[in-house]
């Protein structure tokens, strides 16, 4: 995962540079993200890039999403190959003598491990792996090298993977081997799915780190912790939220606080989660409307939406910007930070804050990366982190002369394939993921007049070859099962997913694709490999 | 850089860059010529005309929008006669179109109908014979009324050059033409993704939201600058507000980066959920597992909460509670989140679904 990935290469888990460069740099590599569905804007900002300067693009992705239409070269890998491909790119690359040596040399260590690794890897051997032919990679490899200055877009189709942490640490590999982080319009960059879900890592919504990353295990950092706060503090990390569902499972944990989140529509094999949380003696949901989760908990608690109330963003390119009330809330519904101060004041640790931005006020003094953010300066436009003083303009791209870390890491890295591949019993590979007209887990966007209307229903995408094998017409309802579940949905025949593969979206309660996603995580960022399992696919 | 050029613009000496257009040189003075067809960082087109000079020399007048400025260019931007050609041209416009103020949701917020205000125009010297079209009200976010087109190709420019979604286009020529998807589809049935840029950047009435429609006039409406709820470009939304209901969702090029006025189809006509009926208004307890929930007001569930984790606390120490953040929160909230499983629980079970 991202944060994880980045932090052990630069130093730092973010979209390294900024959406507004991605128009005017010479080449972009998109690989894992649909952008013109999952980030509209960003898509529509590379799609100007291409027609109107001269930007190359190349894509590597497994389905054929909007953007190959406007890409120079397109590589079709198997899903769950990536670090393959991008040690082949790299062994092209190194093997031609087209990387930036004196990048490597004064700013990178690693890098004599990372070519006995990548020397493997040759086109061929790529091709194997992959089914990318061998000559493409080699164009795309030169094509990448060329460009003066490179940036990499990237977003869940890298990160889902039970190999996600190695496969973003072999995008910054490739950006680190050309010389493309720390220059304006290059970087390895992570396009965030969710609002502020850099904003929730930042402020330390993660079990192993205080706000700006500090970790808990570190005695100074608690220490400060512990006097801002007034309250003792546990230096033990954690668990994550995939550890946090197990243990409920396993009777370690019995009470559960969740705000605005609904995992039992986002967790992967759904009904095993459900069985897990079944387990709590207590389990409070806040959320702005009953959810499947809310529905299973014993207090339920109504939240703002954020035209209800005032407070801060973080987007993905690490820019901070106001949120603003529009509206009166409905009924006795709160904001959530009201919420929390409720709660905490009863169990004796009072939190009085009067407003958002008070709180912010507390952010900043203990908050190195905010500590310049005042919503004073936020009025007319958003800033970006690190911006640690009231006169500091913010920060349009990172690692400019130095990486966070000192060094930039080369990780030299092996394949490995995904944790389920289709089999006899269960021949086709399921990706999950979203699409343009709904959001995450659909509360939101369902509600929707304009978007159900382009999009009322889930639909599984397959191959009209694979249709036509198995008499399956668009629109008809099709069984889809793995080893853990089973869901319907209509067939929506289609070339964009590669014969063999099926894609569907985990939007609906109708369908909840997280009946057959499967559980297996990334060992270092505990992310689900959403990209990847096997199913079976029948006329239902 | 290059050097600057003078030119003489309404008898003032003015300086500007090398390449740039009158109007661009006359706006930078704060000079003002009316442009309709003409916005900005779209291709110059001179499609309406408006925005004629006078060029001293020139073999005629001259549209300010496409014509580069050049040394020592002598020009008028209000004389009598300019005046006159312009007002030809809005009320050519006026009578191919079927203007009609009355039932217009663009009334009050029609460049049109300003620019015939200043101009002082009564009625148009000619008889209004608009092209009759049938209108597309066929979807529920965006309403076409091409009787209301002055044909000044904002759309079209807006969808492939600021979108590139490459939808629309102009069809037919002469008083035939018409702008709108291949085939001369509906929305609905066209490769329109629906970030409604078109009617955002739309003149007059010709295009317009439909929820917007009869749910509150122009100055009737306040406007909230606000951050996209939806993924994590985080644009930069308007929302316009009566009631206490959103009316419509503008993208605002004021505002900058990160997405300089334009939004997707979620961020445009993705709000209804805030207005909606399923919203939560009450807190909800369920005393007994597998009784059903109970109204409560505000302090009884904090009581409950905070009895209920105090005793799992006891009992099972602190790593026995967890907490789930949430991307879609602010940063208050996540950091406050989090101090509160830290500080007044004791453990460092808090995640989010960062992951997912």
């Amino acid at each position: 995962m991202t944060v994880a990935g980045l932090a052990a290469t630069f130093g730092s888990g973010a979209m390294t540079n900024s959406i507004d460069e991605l128009e005017y740099t010479d080449l972009i590599l998109a690989t894992g993200t649909n952008t013109t569905e999952n980030h509209p804007v960003i898509g529509m900002k590379v799609k100007r890039a291409v027609r109107q300067h001269g930007t190359k693009l190349i894509v590597i992705d497994p389905r054929e999403i909007d953007l190959v239409k406007y890409a120079d070269i397109w590589l079709r890998q198997k899903p769950g190959t990536d670090v393959a491909v991008f040690n082949g790119l790299m062994n092209v690359i190194i093997a031609e003598g087209l990387y930036d040596k004196e990048y490597v040399a004064g700013r990178t260590e690693g890098f004599e491990a990372l070519k006995e690794v990548v020397a493997k890897y040759t086109p061929e051997a790529v091709e194997k792996i992959s089914g990318v032919p061998a000559e493409d990679l080699k164009k795309a490899a030169r094509l990448y090298a060329g460009a003066a200055r490179a940036s990499i877009i990237y977003a869940m189709g890298i990160t889902q993977h039970t190999t996600g942490t190695d496969n973003v640490k072999s995008t910054a590999n490739l950006a680190m081997l050309c010389g493309n982080v720390g220059i304006e319009g290059g970087g390895v960059n992570p396009l965030r799915g969710q609002n502020n879900v850099q904003g929730a890592c930042d402020m330390g919504a993660l079990p192993n780190v205080y706000p700006a990353y500090q970790p808990v295990a570190n005695d100074d950092v608690r220490k400060k912790f512990e006097a801002a706060w007034k309250a003792a503090l546990s230096a033990k990390p954690g668990l994550t939220l995939m550890e946090i569902m197990a243990a409920a499972g396993s009777g370690k944990v019995k009470a559960l606080y969740v705000m605005g989140e609904n995992p039992l529509l986002s967790d992967p094999d759904l009904q095993h989660v459900k069985k897990e949380l079944q387990k709590l003696e207590l389990m409070i949901v806040q959320d702005i409307f009953l959810t499947e989760t809310a529905q299973m908990a014993d207090v339920v608690l109504p939240a703002c939406a954020f035209a209800e109330k005032e407070g801060t963003f973080t987007n993905t390119e690490r820019r901070v910007q106001r949120v603003r009330k529009a509206l009166e809330p409905p009924g006795e519904a709160k904001a959530d930070w009201e919420i929390i101060c409720g709660i905490s004041g009863k169990m004796g640790y009072p939190m009085a804050y009067a407003s958002a931005r008070e709180i912010c006020e507390e952010v900043r003094t203990v908050t190195p990366s905010y500590a310049g953010i005042t919503y004073e300066r936020l009025e007319k436009e958003g800033l970006q982190w690190p911006c640690p003083t009231v006169s500091h303009a913010g920060t349009k791209f990172l690692h400019k002369d130095k990486f966070s870390r000192g060094l930039g890491l080369f990780t030299a890295l092996e394949h490995i394939p995904p944790n389920e591949l289709p089999d006899q019993e269960y021949p086709f590979l399921l990706s999950t993921g979203r699409v343009l007209y709904h959001y995450h887990t659909g509360t939101m966007t369902t509600r929707a007049r304009g978007p159900v209307e382009r999009c009322p229903e889930s639909l599984v995408e397959i191959h009209p070859e694979d249709a036509e094998r198995l008499g399956i017409a668009d629109g008809q309802k099709v069984k889809v099962t793995s080893r853990r579940g089973k869901v319907e949905a209509k067939a929506h025949i289609t070339e964009k997913s590669a014969p063999g593969s099926i894609f569907m979206n985990f939007h609906f309660n109708e369908a909840p694709v997280n009946f057959l996603t499967n559980p297996a995580l990334d060992p270092i960022g505990k992310i689900p490999e959403y990209k990847v399992c096997a199913v079976k696919l029948e006329a239902a | 850089m290059d050097k600057k050029i003078t030119v003489t613009i309404d008898g003032q000496e003015v300086s500007a860059d090398p390449g740039q257009t009158i109007l661009e040189a006359a706006r930078n003075q704060g000079i003002y010529i009316p442009t309709l067809c003409h916005y900005s960082r779209t291709t110059n087109v001179g499609a309406c005309r408006v925005c004629v000079v006078e060029v001293e020399n020139a073999r005629s007048y001259v549209a300010s929008c496409c014509a580069p400025i050049t040394p020592g260019m002598v020009i008028r931007t209000n004389t009598p006669a300019i005046r006159a050609a312009q007002r030809m041209i809005v009320e050519l416009m006026w009578s191919s179109g079927d203007h009609n103020c009355l039932t217009c949701e663009q009334n009050g917020a029609c460049e049109l109908q300003d620019l015939v205000y200043r101009l002082q125009i009564d009625k148009p010297r000619f008889p209004i014979e608009h092209p009759a079209y049938g209108p597309d009200s066929t979807n529920t976010m965006i309403t076409r009324d091409l009787n209301k087109c002055i044909l000044c190709g904002r759309c079209v420019r807006a969808c492939n050059e600021i979108q590139v979604n490459e939808v629309l286009d102009f069809a037919n020529r002469g008083s035939y033409a018409k702008v709108g998807p291949a085939f001369d589809a509906d929305y609905i049935d066209s490769a329109c993704v629906f970030c409604g840029e078109c009617a955002q950047v739309c003149p007059t009435g010709a295009i317009t939201f439909k929820q917007a429609k009869f749910a509150g006039r122009p100055w009737e409406l306040a406007k909230t600058r606000t951050t996209c709820a939806y993924c994590g470009v985080g644009c930069q939304i308007d929302l316009y507000t009566k009631d206490n209901k959103i009316v419509k969702v503008m993208g605002n090029r004021e505002y900058g980066q990160p997405n300089e006025g334009s939004l997707c189809v979620k961020g445009r006509f993705g709000m209804d959920f805030i207005s909606h009926p399923d919203r939560l208004t009450k807190p909800l307890i369920r005393r007994r597992k597998g009784e059903d929930f109970q109204e409560a007001a505000w302090d009884e569930a904090y009581a409950f909460i905070a009895e209920r984790l105090a005793a799992v606390k006891k009992e099972y120490g602190p790593d026995s509670i967890a907490g789930l953040s949430s991307a879609r929160c602010t940063n208050e909230e996540n950091y406050l989140f989090q101090k509160f499983l830290r500080g007044a629980i004791g453990t460092n079970n808090v995640d989010h679904c960062a992951r997912l």
